[in-house]
């Protein structure tokens, strides 16, 4: 193996940026860029990153993936859950280094509803886009959230304007092209008030390849008063790729958002999820469900803000391990002072199939004031014995009868996604993957 | 006809012998009861049949039709034709009754022929529907996640469901009457003797008399301190209520 060439700092120039950008987005990026410069790769020191280590990734080998330097895929890889026959007649969006293309969108714009790319959205809604980008995700809340501001050469921008309602979800897909390239790439949802939306977004990488890439996203979403956001989003990459992302949410008053994460790929995972309960009454409900297997290692910071009163919140999170992975789920909630009759629960539970495999699971509670309910539960276990003979006992065979029980340990996650046939894909590639 | 054969089964739990020789033999059409105090090795004698992992036979047999159990895996077991209606059996949450009875059917049937395709969607959905009825048993228990917050009662109905889904050849029912009031006492046994039938035997392990006025035995053995030493007609059922363990032990002081 060749030796790898420790980096303090991601190794891209200012040359890689993405230039011929709006005014908005230039402006936008430079501000990236600048913190970019003020923020070192995390280190084993860093309190956030202490259980994650980027030792052993080879930031040097990397080149910002570009249209040039990355490849148009002609058709949406087998791997995909959001398949092209699931796709087919819907609005979608699909991102890629070389470009992005938006089909299926007519009837919704005749309402007013904006899906494009984040380019044409800074061109022609600067205003809308301007009420958002970066003013969630900063730049400054880390090198990979400075690196996806100045880099990313793709975009998905979704709005719904005041009072529509859009039944029909819309998907976004965003391929990596993989192969020593860093691929950056960012989504922003904006819901003005009284309106509603279901959106699924799947990250996945080309079908398997050697060379390790870096894949990093910020999402950004803001939920208008009274509105309500359903959104899915599924990690789905090789395991070549190490995935970085900084997704953040902020909903204000009587604002509803579910939120469904399920993530099965990459190498190395590290994501900070995170929930502003900015108005009275907003609402959150966050779940997530992952399996990991091999030398896989994912994490996922979550953070709960009530910085409102009367706001809710419930977040659980899922996983299953094999191999020799691990995962590690650090959550928090955090209640502002004045942010009374709040009622916040996380939860973290592991089911760890094999001895090698690993989850550290700590939640996090910080309160300042007194009007609040907030629990949290986290547990690491293995398949419960007596259940395992129980079904055994029926005549079921170990393997199926272990499956059944993982299955059921992830129902309530899984049975959460915004479409059925999702959680039932979502399922089926865990699966393959337990009888693999 | 079939029959099960225990020959002087001897059984470990954590290193300390519990059964320490068994025979019992039972055959298909009959029902037999073993009684005893707790702590006596009844369940023993149940989950090491069944292979409990943590029960371990360290002497004897135990043969189905001739077939050795004891070398079987539990699910081998079951789809040989032996059922254990469990005392305390464990919730699995996130799995519906239908569910895992369409899979435990499905293993059945694909032990028996490999090539088996599965019970389909509608003649499992009429299956289940009749087995319900025959328990009395409302049709939301199928979308119910197996065990999961039932009652004491709600809990043995669906034990014997699946007794009766699996059709066993023999079934052991491990303290099944415990924890039920007599209106679903009533029900559970009802339900076992409309589906044991000459092609099924059954074991009750019971510490009451009372479950035995609703399934009636056609033998009763009693069992202290890990063996077996009376048997006799129903009538032995009656005498144990009368005048209790006392005077067996006294007449088998070790």
């Amino acid at each position: 193996m060749a030796r790898i060439k420790p980096v303090r700092r991601l190794p891209f120039t200012r040359e890689m940026m993405p230039s011929d950008q709006a005014p908005l987005l230039r402006d936008y990026r430079s501000a990236a860029w600048e913190a970019l410069q003020e923020l070192p790769l995390p280190t084993a020191k860093d309190e956030a990153w202490r259980r994650t280590s980027l030792a052993g990734f080879d930031f040097s080998a990397l080149q910002v993936a570009n249209g040039k330097l990355g490849k148009k895929v002609p058709a949406i890889p087998s791997t995909a859950i959001l398949g092209p026959d699931l796709l087919a007649g819907k609005p979608h969006a699909v991102l890629q280094a070389s470009g992005i293309e938006i089909k299926g969108t007519s009837h919704l714009e005749k309402e007013g509803v904006i899906f494009c790319s984040l380019t044409e959205a800074a061109r022609e809604h600067p205003r809308l886009l301007e009420k958002i980008l970066g003013k969630i995700v900063s730049p400054q809340e880390g090198v990979f959230a400075a690196a996806a501001g100045a880099f990313s050469q793709q975009g998905i921008f979704l709005y719904i304007p005041e009072g529509v309602t859009v039944e029909e979800p819309i998907f976004g897909l965003a391929i990596t092209p993989g192969g020593k390239t860093a691929h950056f790439f960012q989504t922003v949802i904006y819901l003005e008030e009284s309106s509603s939306a279901i959106y699924l977004q799947e990250t996945l990488s080309l079908e398997e390849r050697d060379e390790a890439s870096l894949s990093g996203e910020n999402l950004e979403i803001h939920i208008g008063p009274n509105a309500r956001l359903q959104i899915a989003e599924l990690q789905n990459y090789g395991k070549e790729v190490w995935s970085f992302g900084h997704k953040k949410a902020r909903v204000e008053r009587d604002g509803y958002l579910e939120w469904e994460i399920g993530a099965l790929g990459s190498g190395l995972s590290k994501h900070f999820v995170s929930v502003d309960l900015i108005g009275a009454g907003a609402e959150t409900r966050v779940s997530g469900s992952f399996f990991t297997d091999g030398k896989q290692h994912l994490t996922y910071n979550t953070l709960q803000r009530h910085l409102a009163p009367r706001t809710t919140s419930d977040l659980i999170f899922k996983g299953a391990l094999k191999g020799s992975s691990h995962t590690v789920w650090r959550g928090m909630i955090y209640v502002a002072e004045g942010a009374q009759f709040v009622d916040g629960y996380q939860a973290n539970r592991n089911l760890v199939l094999d001895p090698a495999a690993r989850s550290d699971s700590i939640p996090g509670l910080e309160i300042l004031n007194n009007e609040v309910r907030c629990t949290h539960g986290s547990t690491v276990g293995k398949i419960d014995e007596e259940q395992l003979f129980y079904l055994l006992s029926r005549g079921i065979p170990p393997k199926e009868a272990e499956q059944l029980i993982i299955q059921g340990f992830f129902h309530d996650t899984i049975s959460r996604f915004s479409l059925p046939e999702i959680g039932e894909s979502f399922w089926d590639k865990i699966k393959e993957r337990l009888l693999g | 006809m079939s029959e099960l054969v225990i020959k002087n089964l001897h059984v470990n739990v954590e290193d300390i012998e519990i059964s320490k020789g068994i025979d019992l033999t039972i055959k298909s059409g009959e029902i037999h009861a073993v009684m005893g105090p707790n702590g006596t090795g009844k369940s023993t004698l149940a989950y090491a049949l069944m292979g409990h992992p943590k029960y371990k036979v360290i002497k004897g047999e135990a043969t189905l039709d001739g077939v050795d159990l004891l070398s079987l895996a539990p699910n081998e077991r079951s789809t040989l034709g032996l059922f254990l209606a469990f005392q305390y059996p464990v919730a699995v949450p996130g799995v519906s009754v239908a569910n895992f009875l369409r899979t435990a059917i499905n293993a059945h049937r694909k032990y028996l022929d490999p090539e088996d395709k599965g019970i389909s969607i509608p003649e499992f959905r009429k299956l289940l529907k009749d087995k319900m009825a025959l328990l009395q048993m409302d049709e939301s228990f199928a979308g119910r996640y197996l065990n999961d917050g039932f009652s004491g009662g709600e809990k043995k109905r669906v034990e014997i469901l699946q007794m009766a889904t699996l059709e066993p050849k023999f079934s052991i029912l491990d303290e099944t009457d415990s924890g039920l009031d007599i209106d679903a006492l009533k029900i559970v046994a009802d339900g076992v003797n409309a589906i044991s039938s000459e092609d099924q035997g059954v074991l009750v392990i019971t510490h009451y008399q009372r479950i035995l006025n609703y399934i009636k035995p056609d033998f009763v053995h009693v069992m202290l301190n890990g063996r077996i030493v009376e048997s006799g007609g129903p009538e032995l059922a009656l005498q144990l209520e009368e005048d209790g363990y006392e005077w067996l032990r006294e007449r088998h002081a070790a």
